[in-house]
């Protein structure tokens, strides 16, 4: 197994948890209550220290010397290798929230197993991250239940909130040749795998919030050969211009 | 001021509720969130204590959101959410009735015993 194929796939898992947790991090002061932009805020936090571990042990793994902060900061567009679910805007509540579910069901699934890793470093994240994320994952389904089964308006934001995310659903389970090639030697896990649990997880949640689940007419793909959406060159933007305009900066 | 019009509302002991105004105008959705008072036990063997308040939709989502605001520094174990509507606060009016009659009655305290050398910890 190559040093090489180890820090692509930690970049993967640790570009899914920056990203989303920049997106969260949007939230702080604009939820729809302060103790909210707290919980947000938490999630978020969360979700970036699982990235630090894991953009560091690339940077590592790599030994082109890259820090966690060359990786976060200084690389483009192109070379982010997340999922375009995480990039993708905020929009309301709604939408927030259906992403949540949808992630972190799946980063349930994903990081239940990766406990199990041969490689210790990535082993020792996930068994770190998986009580985070099923936090998260009861965080998000106990709000579906409540917009969904809400008022009218609720319902209605919360249907339309899984519809706008559900083309990002189908990219998280396309399993390619490197996870394959990681998954024989036990590294990586085939995310093609997870998807029963998903799929049964997030129809329960659903089937109680009286929402129905979406059909895709189309589907996304491409984020972890670096191929992203409009919206995501503007949180890179925002995530990256303190750094960059003021290397090293601290506080 | 009736018993009534007070509460516990927002920890700060009880406090009048009635010409107050709470929330932001014209924002109907916050204001329907009720107010919890939170009690949180720091580990096994102390006392729940109370710690402050949040606003949440239901118990289920005031216990998370307390989990969220009040332990995020691994400050407890256990947590009780209570409605701050249901918590019944004596009255700043009553305060001379309620207390002071304690303050010059120093037979109350347990001070006129003679301890006998033996008795440890006390």
């Amino acid at each position: 197994m190559s040093a090489e194929a180890v820090a692509t796939y930690a970049t993967r898992l640790g570009d899914d948890a920056l990203i989303l947790a920049q997106r969260l991090g949007e939230w702080i002061a604009s939820a729809p209550q302060l103790e909210e932009d707290v919980a947000l805020g938490n999630i978020g936090l969360d979700l970036l220290g699982q990235a630090r571990t894991l953009l560091a042990y690339a940077g590592e793994v790599e030994g082109a010397g890259r820090s966690e902060d060359d990786l976060a900061f200084l690389r483009d567009e192109r070379d982010f290798l997340n999922l375009q679910i995480v990039e993708r805007p905020n929009e309301d509540f709604g939408v927030t929230i259906a992403r949540q579910l949808v992630f972190s069901t799946y980063q349930v699934a994903l990081y239940s197993r990766l406990q199990h890793s041969t490689d210790d470093t990535i082993a020792g994240v996930a068994a770190k991250a998986v009580k985070e994320v099923d936090y998260h994952r009861d965080h998000a389904a106990q709000w579906t239940l409540r917009l969904g089964d809400g008022t009218d308006e609720s319902h209605a934001r919360m249907q339309r909130g899984l519809g706008r995310i559900w083309p990002y659903v189908e990219e998280m389970f396309v399993t390619d040749d490197l996870e394959c090639l990681l998954a024989g030697d036990g590294v990586a896990v085939e995310v093609v795998g997870l998807r029963e649990e998903f799929d049964a997880y997030v129809d329960a949640v659903l089937a109680e919030a009286t929402i129905e689940r979406p059909t895709a007419t189309w589907t996304a793909g491409g984020g972890r050969r670096g191929v992203h959406t409009e919206a995501f060159g503007y949180l890179l933007a925002e995530m990256q211009h303190l750094h960059r305009s003021h290397p090293g900066a601290s506080w | 001021m009736t018993a009534s019009s007070l509460s516990a509302d927002g920890g700060h002991g009880a406090v009048p509720t009635g010409g107050v105004p709470t929330g932001v105008p014209g924002s109907g959705s916050m204001r329907d969130w009720p107010l919890w008072e939170v009690f949180v036990r720091a580990k096994r063997g102390l006392s729940h204590q109370h710690v402050g308040s949040l606003h949440a939709p239901d118990a289920a989502m005031a216990l998370r959101n307390a989990r969220d605001v009040y332990t995020r520094r691994s400050e407890g174990v256990s947590i009780w959410v209570v409605p701050a509507s249901e918590v019944v606060a004596s009255s700043p009016d009553e305060k001379d009735a309620f207390f002071d009659p304690a303050a010059d009655k120093a037979y109350r305290h347990p001070t006129f015993y003679v301890v006998p050398d033996d008795v440890q910890h006390l």
